[in-house]
C-alpha cells in the first residue's frame, strides 16, 4: 500500500527525475569501473566523488525546500542536521579504524588518545555497529528537530524570528563542536577513515557504491517528498505557508503539521550528511557554520522553491559553479555567490524552474513566489 | 643569597619605574662618591656605600646592586670605577654614572672591587633604605610588595626603619605586611607570628592570600589564624571578582549595544532584516583604519585625535553604503522579510570580498591614541581606558539616537512612516527618502560601532560576521521596535555572559547563553519589552 | 458555571480585555440562542473584531466567561480546538489559500479528521467529493473549481470563504463584514445565502452596511466602546436616542 501510495504521488516530471537518478546510479559507476580510461564515456574517480557530493547536497536542498518552499519555514540552520548526520556516520567510520590509527588503540580514536582520555565516552558506545550508526544518522537530527520544533512551533515563533533562532542553534552547535571536551575531535573533526561496512573507503568500487547509494537515496527522498507534498497534508502545509491563522481557524493544529515536516526534513538532511562524509573523507565543525546553512537555502532559491525539481537543479548548478570558480577565479567566487543571492531574490523569485515554466512551457504555475513566504511572516511580524 | 635576589628585584624595580620624583645630584658629585668605592679596604668601602646612599640619587641602587654582584672594577691607571662586562679576553667598561661606554681594557689594567658579607649587608640595607624610603611613594609601595613576595628575614631591620618613617597609611600597611611575612618565615615566637598574620590579613590582596595559603595547614595558633584570615580575604576577593566580572560584562554589553543599536533601527523600527549589518560595522572599522593611515602619513601630530576624526568618516561611509544597499536592493523587497534576509546576506558576501580585495585578507592594525591606552585600578578591579571609553561612547550613541528619534524632524517622519506608511505619504512625507535616510542612519551607527570595535578587535574582512548573530539576539531578546529594550538586552546579555564565564568557560558560557535565548524566545516570542495588542497582530 | 448559560449556544458574561491600557472590550455580555442569527453593528473601534478574536481563541480575555453550548469554556482552548468544536469564522479581509485551487480550498476546509497523519494518508472519498460539488454549487463557483484562488475577484473570494466556512459544518458561524467590497447585486445575494445558512446554523454577522443588515431582518446588537449599547430589532435600535448619539454625535 505504501509503495503504490508513493509511486502514485509522482507526476510526469517526478517520474523523469526518479528515472534519471536511477539511471545515474547505474551508469556513472559503470562509466567509472567498466569503461577504460581515455574513452569519452569514462568517468574519473575524482568526477564520480564530486558528483556524489553534489547529490548529497541536492538531498540537503530538497530537505530545505520541504520546509521553506512548502511550509514557509525559512531554516537558516539546516546545516546543523546535515552535520549531525555526518558526525553520526563519522563516528561509525572512526570506530572502524580500530588499531590502524596512529596510536593503534583498539577502542579509542586517535584524538581521544591524544587528549589522554582513558575510556570511550558513553555517547560513542554502539557506533561500532553499522545499524546503530545508521539509526543515529536519522534519530539524532530528527530528535533535535523534534524538540526544537515542538518548542518553537508551539509558542508560535514564526518568520524571521524562527530563522534567526535556527541560525543561533547551528551557531551554538558550531561553538560546541569546536570544543575538545565535547568528544568529537574538536577543531579537526573526524577524519582518516579506513573502512565502511568492511570495504576500504578509498577503493574505486566503494566510491562507486557510495555514489550509487547517494543517487538512490536522493531518488527515495524525492519520492517521499513528492508523496508528502501531494497529499492532503502537503496542501495543508501550503495553506499554512499562505495564511497560517486562517488554517488554524479552519481547525488544523498548525504546530503539528509544521513539526511533522520539520522533523522529516531534518532526518532527510541527516541522511544527506551521512552520505556526504564517507565521500569527502572528513567531517569537522565548519559544517555547522551558519554561512553553510544559508548557502543551502540559496541552492533552493536558485533552483526554484516550492517545486521538487528546483532544489536538485539549484544544488548541482550552484556547486558546480563553486567548483569551477574556486578552481579558475577563486577571488571572484564570493562576488558571484553574493550576486546570486541578490539577483535570484530580486529577479528570479521562482528560480530556474519558474523561469523554465515561463519560457518553455508557458504554463502559469501557482503563485508560489514571494507573496507566499512574505505574507506568512508579514502576518506574524 | 635570597637577599641578593631581592636586591636585584628592587634595583630592577627602580630602573623600570622611572619614578616621577627622580632625585638626581650632579654627575660629577656622584662620580666622586663612586670613585670612593674603589679606594680599597672594607672599612672605606662601607663608608663609601653609606655616603652613596646618603645622596639619595635614584641611580645608586643599581650601582650598589652591581657592586654586590661583583661587576664593578677599578681602572688601575686612574682609580676610576666602572661597570664591566667580559668581552673576549678584555673587559668592556661602562661609566656607572652616565651609562656611557668607556672602551675596552685588558685584564691586567683593571682590578675587581672585592665584596664580603659585611659589604653585602651594607649594600642591602642601603638599597632597602633607598627604595623603601624613597621620596617617591610608588617606589616605596613597589619595594614593600617586592619584599613581601621574597619574605626575606634580613629585610626586617630596614623595614622597621621605613615603617617608622612612613606617612602614607596604605604603604605603611603594605610595609607592615611585608615585615610580617618576613617574620613568619623566621623563627620568631608564635605570638609574634599570629600578630603578623593579622597584619597580612589587613592587606586583603591576592598576594596576601597566596602567602597565607602557605600557613593554613600549619599547626597550632599560627595555622588557625592563617585559616581564618584566608577565609576573610577569600570572601572579600570573591566580592571583588564579582565586581570585576560585572565590569567585564558591562564592557561586553556596551560592545553588543554598539553593534546592535543600528540593527534596532533597521530591524526594530523598519522591520528590515539586514544580514549585511555586520559588514556596516566592518566598513566603519576599515574607514577608521584608512583615516588613521592618512593622518599618520600626512598629519602625524593629529594622531591622538585620529579616532575623533574617524567618527564622521566612518559614519558617513557606512551610511552611504547603507543608503546604496537600500536603494538598490532592499526597497524592492519591503514586506518580504525572508527575501530581504537572503539578498542582504548576498550583499554581505560581496562587501567582505570587496574589502578583502582592497585591503587584503590580513588583520589591519588600528592604533590606540594615548588617552585610550593604559589602565587604572578601582579597588581590585582593573579598568582599561579603552573599555571605559567604549562604554561611554556606546551610551552616548544610544542617547544621541533616542534624541534624534524623539526631537528631530527626521525622527518624527521616521516614526510616522513606520506607523502608517499610507497616511504618512498622504500628509506629504516622502516615504522613499525617509526609508533611505532611516536605513542610512542605522548603517551609519553601525559604522560608529566599527570605530569603537577597531580598538578591541581585529580589523579583518570577517569582523562583521562575528557580531551579526549576537546583534540579532540582543534586538530580539530586548524586544523588536524598542530601543530601551535593546539597551537592557545588550547589557543583560553582556553581564550574563561574563558572569557565566568563570564557571563554564568562555565557549560553553556562550553556548549556554545562546540556548537560553532560544528558550526565552519560545516563552516570549516578542522579547523582553514587547509591544502588545492590536498594532502587533495586524 | 452560570445557570443563565444553560440552553444558550454562545454565552459571554462580563468580558473585558485591554491592550496596553486601552480597553478594547469592556464588561461585554452577550447571549446567543441555538439557531439564532444576530447582526452586530457599531462604529469603528467598538470592539467587534476583538469580540470575534475572543470567541475564536485568538485573544484571551482578561476577565469574564465565554461559554459555548452552555458549558464549554472557550477561554481555555486554542483556535484549532475551537474551530473543531464547530465555530467557523470569516475574516473581514477575505483570506483564502491563494496558491490552491478553488476546489482544494473547499476540500481543505471540509469537516474531517484534522490530525497530521490522517491528512498524510487521506484519500478523497466519493461522499466528500459530493459535498465539495454541492458546496461549489451553493457558492456559485462550480465553473471556477480548477482556478487558483488568487485569480478570483474580491467578491468571489468572499463567497469562497463562506463556502469554506460551510464546509467545516460549524454550529456557529462568525461572519465579519461579508458585504465589504461587494457590488449591490452581490450584497443582496450574500444576504439571501446567509439567511439560507441561518436555517440550520447559528450565525453572528458583523456589518457596517445598513441596507445589508436590514435585508437580514434579524435581532441587532449595537456595540460601543467595547460594551453593548442597545439590543433589539433594527428599527428599535435605530430609534434609540443613545444609538443616534453615538452614530451622529451630539
Amino acid at each position: 500500500m505504501i509503495t503504490t501510495f508513493l509511486i502514485d504521488s509522482l507526476d510526469r516530471r517526478g517520474r523523469i527525475v526518479v528515472g534519471l537518478l536511477v539511471a545515474l546510479a547505474l551508469l556513472v559507476p559503470a562509466g567509472n569501473l567498466l569503461v577504460p580510461e581515455g574513452n569519452v564515456f569514462h568517468v574519473s574517480t575524482y568526477q564520480l566523488t564530486l558528483c556524489g557530493k553534489y547529490l548529497t547536497y541536492a538531498l540537503l536542498a530538497l530537505s530545505v525546500d520541504l520546509v521553506w518552499g512548502y511550509c514557509g519555514i525559512l531554516s537558516l540552520g539546516h546545516g546543523a542536521f546535515f552535520a549531525l548526520g555526518g558526525y553520526a556516520m563519522g563516528m561509525y567510520l572512526m570506530r572502524q579504524i580500530g588499531t590502524r590509527g596512529v596510536y593503534a588503540d583498539p577502542l579509542l580514536p586517535d584524538f581521544m588518545v591524544f587528549l589522554n582520555w582513558k575510556e570511550l565516552p558513553w555517547f560513542w558506545q554502539g557506533f561500532d555497529m553499522a545499524w546503530y550508526a545508521l539509526l543515529m544518522v536519522v534519530l539524532v537530527p530528527g530528535l533535535l528537530a523534534l524538540v526544537f520544533g515542538w518548542l518553537s512551533f508551539r509558542s508560535r515563533v514564526t518568520g524571521v524570528y524562527l530563522s534567526i533562532i535556527t541560525q543561533a542553534l547551528t551557531y551554538a552547535l558550531l561553538l560546541a563542536f569546536f570544543r575538545n571536551d565535547m568528544g568529537f575531535g574538536g577543531n579537526n573533526g573526524l577524519t582518516d577513515f579506513k573502512d565502511i561496512l568492511g570495504y576500504p573507503i578509498q577503493a574505486p568500487g566503494t566510491r562507486a557504491a557510495l555514489f550509487a547509494a547517494s543517487a538512490l537515496m536522493l531518488a527515495i527522498g524525492f519520492v517521499i517528498a513528492s508523496a508528502v507534498v501531494r497529499s492532503k497534508l502537503g496542501k495543508v502545509l501550503v495553506a499554512i505557508r499562505d495564511a497560517e491563522s486562517r488554517t488554524r481557524f479552519i481547525g488544523y493544529r498548525v504546530e503539528h503539521y509544521k513539526l511533522f515536516v520539520w522533523t522529516l526534513s531534518a532526518a532527510m538532511a541527516g541522511i544527506a550528511g551521512a552520505l556526504y562524509v564517507p565521500q569527502v573523507g572528513i567531517i569537522n565543525p565548519s559544517e555547522f557554520d551558519p554561512a553553510a546553512s544559508i548557502e543551502a537555502v540559496i541552492w533552493v532559491a536558485v533552483g526554484g522553491r516550492g517545486t521538487l525539481v528546483g532544489p536538485l537543479i539549484g544544488a548541482v548548478a550552484v556547486n558546480f559553479g563553486k567548483t569551477w570558480f574556486t578552481g579558475v577565479l577563486p577571488e571572484v567566487w564570493l562576488y558571484a555567490l553574493g550576486a546570486l543571492f541578490v539577483v535570484v531574490t530580486l529577479f528570479l523569485p521562482r528560480g530556474i524552474v519558474g523561469l523554465w515554466d515561463k519560457l518553455v512551457t508557458g504554463r502559469a504555475k501557482p503563485a508560489v513566489e514571494a507573496n507566499g513566504a512574505g505574507r506568512q511572516t508579514g502576518e506574524a511580524a | 643569597m635570597a637577599f641578593l635576589r631581592l636586591l636585584a628585584i628592587l634595583a630592577a624595580l627602580i630602573a623600570g619605574l622611572q619614578p616621577a620624583l627622580a632625585v638626581r645630584i650632579a654627575d660629577a658629585d656622584l662620580s666622586s662618591h663612586v670613585v670612593a668605592l674603589g679606594v680599597g679596604g672594607f672599612d672605606a668601602a662601607e663608608k663609601a656605600i653609606a655616603d652613596l646612599a646618603a645622596t639619595g640619587d635614584d641611580r645608586v641602587p643599581t650601582i650598589l646592586d652591581r657592586l654586590g654582584n661583583g661587576e664593578l672594577m677599578v681602572r688601575k691607571a686612574d682609580g676610576a670605577v666602572f661597570a664591566v662586562e667580559k668581552a673576549g679576553l678584555d673587559f668592556r667598561l661602562t661609566d656607572l654614572v652616565t651609562g656611557v661606554g668607556a672602551g675596552l681594557a685588558p685584564k691586567a689594567a683593571v682590578e675587581k672591587i672585592k665584596v664580603n658579607n659585611r659589604i653585602r649587608r651594607a649594600i642591602a640595607s642601603a638599597v632597602g633604605a633607598l627604595t623603601l624610603m624613597s621620596p617617591d611613594p610608588s617606589v616605596r609601595r613597589a619595594a614593600a610588595e617586592a619584599v613581601m613576595k621574597s619574605a626575606d628575614v634580613a629585610a626586617i631591620p630596614v623595614l622597621d626603619q621605613a615603617i617608622a618613617a612612613e606617612t602614607v597609611a596604605d604603604i605603611r600597611s603594605a610595609m607592615l605586611a611585608a615585615r610580617a611575612t618576613a617574620l613568619l618565615a623566621s623563627d620568631a615566637p608564635e605570638a609574634d607570628k599570629v600578630a603578623s598574620i593579622a597584619a597580612i590579613a589587613d592587606l586583603g590582596s591576592r598576594d596576601a592570600l597566596g602567602f597565607l595559603s602557605g600557613y593554613t595547614s600549619a599547626e597550632g595558633a599560627v595555622g588557625a589564624a592563617a585559616r581564618k584570615a584566608a577565609a576573610v580575604i577569600e570572601s572579600r576577593l570573591m566580592l571583588w571578582d564579582v565586581g570585576q566580572n560585572l565590569w567585564y560584562g558591562l564592557s561586553l554589553g556596551s560592545v553588543l549595544l554598539l553593534a546592535a543599536i543600528g540593527l534596532a533601527i533597521t530591524f526594530g523600527v523598519m522591520g528590515v532584516i539586514n544580514m549585511a549589518h555586520g559588514e556596516m560595522v566592518m566598513i566603519g572599522a576599515y574607514a577608521t583604519f584608512t583615516a588613521q593611515e592618512a593622518i599618520r602619513s600626512s598629519w602625524p601630530e593629529l594622531f591622538d585625535y585620529s579616532l575623533l576624526i574617524a567618527l564622521p568618516v566612518a559614519f558617513l561611509t557606512a551610511a552611504l553604503a547603507g543608503i546604496l544597499i537600500e536603494r538598490l536592493v532592499i526597497r524592492w523587497l519591503y514586506g518580504r522579510p525572508l527575501e530581504t534576509l537572503l539578498a542582504t546576506w548576498g550583499v554581505s558576501l560581496m562587501l567582505q570580498q570587496a574589502v578583502r580585495s582592497l585591503y587584503g585578507a590580513n588583520n589591519r592594525e588600528v592604533g590606540n591614541p594615548a588617552w585610550m591606552s593604559g589602565a587604572f585600578a578601582v579597588g581590585d578591579i582593573q579598568v582599561t581606558w579603552t573599555r571605559l571609553w567604549i562604554i561611554l561612547f556606546a551610551l552616548a550613541v544610544f542617547f544621541a539616537l533616542i534624541g534624534v528619534l524623539k526631537r528631530t524632524r527626521l525622527g518624527l517622519e521616521m516614526r510616522a512612516v513606520t506607523q502608517n506608511r499610507q497616511m504618512a505619504a498622504a500628509v506629504g512625507i516622502r516615504t522613499p527618502l525617509v526609508d533611505a535616510l532611516t536605513f542610512g542612519l542605522g548603517s551609519g551607527i553601525a559604522g560608529l560601532a566599527g570605530v569603537a570595535l577597531s580598538q578591541i578587535d581585529n580589523v579583518s574582512p570577517n569582523l562583521g560576521r562575528g557580531y551579526i548573530i549576537d546583534s540579532f539576539m540582543v534586538v530580539v531578546f530586548g524586544g523588536v521596535g524598542n530601543l530601551w529594550g535593546t539597551l537592557v538586552g545588550a547589557l543583560t546579555l553582556g553581564v550574563a555572559n561574563k558572569m557565566l564565564e568563570p564557571y563554564a568557560g568562555a565557549v560553553l558560557g556562550k553556548i549556554i547563553l545562546l540556548v537560553a535565548i532560544i528558550l526565552f524566545i519560545q516563552k516570549r516570542p516578542r522579547g523582553l519589552f514587547a509591544l502588545k495588542g492590536r498594532a502587533v497582530e495586524a | 458555571m452560570t445557570d443563565k448559560a444553560e440552553g444558550s449556544l454562545l454565552y459571554l458574561d462580563d468580558v473585558s480585555v485591554s491592550f496596553d491600557g486601552f480597553r478594547a472590550i469592556n464588561r461585554l455580555s452577550l447571549v446567543l440562542e441555538p439557531g439564532e442569527m444576530r447582526a452586530i453593528i457599531g462604529p469603528n473601534g467598538a470592539g467587534k473584531t476583538t469580540m470575534m478574536d475572543i470567541i475564536t481563541g485568538k485573544t484571551r480575555p482578561d476577565t469574564g466567561d465565554v461559554l459555548f453550548d452552555g458549558s464549554v469554556d472557550l477561554t481555555r482552548l486554542d483556535e484549532a480546538a475551537i474551530a473543531n468544536l464547530g465555530i467557523g469564522r470569516k475574516f473581514q479581509k477575505p483570506t483564502v489559500f491563494e496558491s490552491h485551487s478553488v476546489e482544494d480550498n473547499i476540500a481543505l476546509a471540509l469537516k474531517a479528521r484534522r490530525g497530521a497523519f490522517a491528512a498524510l494518508f487521506h484519500r478523497r472519498s466519493s461522499v466528500e467529493q459530493g459535498r465539495i460539488d454541492a458546496l461549489l454549487e451553493t457558492i456559485r463557483l462550480s465553473e471556477k473549481r480548477d482556478l487558483l484562488a488568487a485569480r478570483l475577484s474580491h467578491g468571489q473570494k468572499q463567497w469562497l470563504e463562506i463556502g469554506m466556512l460551510l464546509a467545516q459544518e460549524p454550529r456557529l458561524l462568525l461572519v465579519d463584514e461579508p458585504a465589504a467590497g461587494m457590488t449591490d447585486a452581490e450584497t443582496a445575494e450574500t444576504a439571501i445565502l446567509l439567511k439560507e445558512i441561518a436555517r440550520t446554523q447559528s450565525v453572528v454577522v458583523v456589518e457596517h452596511d445598513m441596507t445589508f443588515v436590514r435585508a437580514l431582518d434579524v435581532k441587532v446588537t449595537v456595540l460601543h466602546e467595547g460594551s453593548v449599547l442597545a439590543e433589539g430589532s433594527l428599527d428599535a435600535v435605530s430609534s434609540n436616542p443613545k444609538v443616534i448619539e453615538v452614530y451622529l454625535g451630539r
